[in-house]
């Protein structure tokens, strides 16, 4: 039967063709764009828990309130202890201490005047502690375009964009004039050993990597830093595993109405994504459903124009004696066959494009200039195992749910009618 | 003739209170020019105190400043520790700043003037702006207030030009000492940006002036700075040399 079916449709290429066009085309767009949106939401998650919030993170209530202005005055204080407690309550997460701070990046001439400047987002990390993970978090040692990694005490790195703009020069100083954690004029000279770009634009405006211990002692912050950052050991977010953890340890503080009290969120929460990942994680759906419903409509469409174009096939094998729910089946098992075909060759072709996709990526940096959200200045797409079954949904489904309803027709033929039918 | 009597006595008696009246109410400009008188001054020498209240602690800061006009500033931090030797010059339009910590001279432009000065209710833009309010501002007088049991005027500014920090001020002045015991800076939108009070003023000679003064940024959480003159010495000999860059370093 199921070797009929397909000689039918190998040789009846007008039964076969137009429909598996259609099938390869929707499932093509459907592989395509869950690589897509699932490559660049995944990078989003990915930048912005390696830059901005981690996977949980912690600060003060009242910094949290104001976190985007970066307000080190209300930075954690006693953060040793917070973080040996932390470690001892989540051990199989990785924390680390992180100030962020503006300020403005002073480059003086031979007597010690300004001779550029321009402003920094300061990220002051743990570089060189044996524990440090950092480098390898904020892909700090590929980042680097010129010079190389601080190794000592006031050494810093900052933006390649921003090295150019003031021209300069590796080796030279570099005054920070930015506000200490109690508000004071902060002004405290470091070295710059090397340039770099993360492939971020609200990084590469003006980034400034310092040591931690450094950014403390410049911003009058000894033992405060104003985050904590959690990452899971698998370097992957899991909403649910962080909104727990938060909850959790927020309830410890439920009775400190201390507006300095820790408070912990998750990436979710405290990123832009929140809509994003709903809609990210909504999206597989969506993508299948729009396209179910076009094709449906589309090969619903062409069945009706084959079975014009069959009506004497119909009418003949109704005449000698085919029941109509066996031809109807039949003509369901075509569609099935079509869907399968049209899937593969759309999955193919989907996947082919995602590979491309994720592997030369879709530079958008000139759309970023202004963009101040961890987005990576390079669209890439991400084939994952849904990848490869996403096209069959949509491709089986709309080839069924189309070749169903155009071939209702045919419990309409009347079999009194068709020796007259097929007389004229 | 006795009816032309009658009726110039009562236009007379109706009219002289509003004529004497007109001629004790001083102008928006007049004002001004009176607070001007008692703010600007050929040149003073200050020491003065700055108590900044933030929302974790409390900071106190001792300067010694020379001013000369209102185009030429300088200031030395005192106190504490950690500010001691910080510096300020005002030349016109252009600051530079130096901390002995880093031992360089840094030029402030830009949007840094909008900066915090010193983590304070005050920017480095409030510092360099012209103290005369006639020189930025036209005025209107809006009426009469009483304000912390002083009588005053009060009188909406309007900038002349684009290029000053605030856009508007709605000020209220001692009616008798000419000092704007309260000022409300706003932007252009009408956003109120800086709250100012003078809560305890000292004469010298004819001139009053602020002893202490808080100021208060509303775009802030903190809880405001108190701005104390410690002393002050009007048109004292101030050396040339006090407004160079060369002696920041000094």
């Amino acid at each position: 039967m199921i070797r009929f079916l397909i000689k039918g449709l190998l040789h009846d290429r007008h039964r076969s063709f137009f429909p598996i066009i259609i099938v390869a085309i929707g499932v093509w767009i459907t592989v395509f764009m869950q690589a897509y949106i699932n490559g660049v939401f995944t990078d989003m998650v990915d930048y912005t828990a390696r830059y901005t919030t981690g996977h949980v993170k912690v600060m003060t209530r009242a910094y949290a309130e104001n976190s985007d202005q970066i307000p080190n005055d209300l930075a954690l204080i006693g953060v040793e202890q917070l973080m040996d407690d932390l470690q001892h309550d989540y051990p199989d997460v990785t924390w680390v201490k992180r100030i962020q701070f503006g300020g403005l990046l002073d480059i003086p001439d031979g007597k010690g005047e300004t001779r550029a400047q321009g402003p920094v987002i300061g990220l002051g990390v743990d570089l060189f502690t044996k524990e440090a993970t950092e480098i390898s978090t904020l892909n700090i040692e590929k980042a680097i375009v010129r010079g190389r990694l601080p190794h000592s005490p006031g050494e810093i790195l900052i933006s390649d964009e921003l090295a150019l703009k003031l021209e300069v020069k590796l080796g030279e100083s570099a005054t920070l004039l930015s506000s200490s954690m109690y508000g004071s004029m902060a002004m405290y000279n470091f070295t710059v050993v090397g340039t770099v770009r993360f492939g971020v634009a609200m990084m590469d405006r003006g980034a400034m990597i310092a040591d931690v211990t450094d950014a403390q002692i410049a911003l009058n912050m000894f033992d405060a830093a104003g985050e904590i950052l959690g990452y899971f050991v698998n370097r992957v977010y899991d909403d649910g595993r962080a909104s727990m953890m938060s909850e959790e340890f927020n309830a410890q503080y439920i009775m400190n109405d201390d507006e300095f009290a820790p408070t912990m969120g998750p990436l979710k929460e405290l990123s832009s994504l929140g809509e994003y990942l709903d809609y990210a994680s909504n999206f597989s759906g969506i993508i299948v459903g729009i396209f179910v419903f076009v094709m449906s409509i589309v090969l619903w469409n062409a069945g009706l124009l084959g079975g014009l174009r069959r009506y004497g096939e119909v009418g003949i094998r109704l005449a000698i004696g085919e029941h109509k729910g066996h031809l109807y089946r039949s003509l369901i098992y075509e569609s099935i066959a079509i869907g399968i075909i049209g899937s593969i060759i759309g999955t193919g072709l989907g996947l082919g494009s995602a590979y491309w996709l994720q592997t030369k990526g879709l530079d958008i940096s000139a759309f970023m200039k202004n963009v101040n959200m961890m987005i990576p200045n390079i669209f890439r797409a991400s084939i994952t195992t849904e990848t490869y079954y996403i096209g069959f949904i949509p491709g089986l489904l709309s080839t069924v749910l189309g070749t169903a309803l155009s071939g209702i027709g045919i419990y309409k033929r009347q079999t009194a009618q068709l020796f007259k039918e097929l007389e004229t | 003739m006795e009816v032309i009597m009658k009726k110039t006595l009562i236009t007379a008696i109706f009219t002289l209170p509003m004529i004497i009246w007109t001629q004790e109410l001083p102008t928006a400009e007049e004002i001004l020019r009176r607070i001007d008188a008692n703010i600007t001054s050929e040149n003073r020498t200050t020491i003065s105190t700055m108590i900044i209240h933030g929302r974790r602690a409390s900071r106190t800061m001792t300067a010694k400043s020379w001013i000369q006009g209102i185009d030429r500033s300088y200031t030395e931090y005192l106190e504490p520790a950690r500010e001691k030797g910080t510096k300020m010059l005002k030349l016109e339009d252009q600051l530079w700043l130096y901390a002995p910590q880093s031992d360089r001279i840094i030029h402030i432009a830009g949007h840094m003037l909008r900066q915090s000065l010193m983590g304070s209710d005050l920017s480095y833009e409030d510092m360099m702006e012209d103290p005369s309010l006639l020189n930025i501002y036209d005025a209107d007088l809006l009426g009469s207030e009483i304000l912390m049991d002083r009588d005053c005027w009060v009188l909406s500014l309007q900038a002349k030009t684009d290029d000053i920090a605030y856009f508007s001020r709605k000020i209220w002045v001692d009616k008798e000492r000419y000092l704007p015991l309260k000022e409300e800076r706003l932007a252009k939108s009408g956003k109120l940006l800086k709250t100012t009070e003078i809560t305890e003023v000292f004469q010298i000679g004819e001139r009053w002036y602020p002893k202490r003064m808080v100021f208060k940024d509303n775009l802030s959480k903190g809880k405001g700075t108190e701005f104390i003159i410690d002393s002050i010495e009007f048109n004292s000999d101030i050396p040339d040399y006090i407004f160079s860059k060369a002696s920041l370093r000094r």
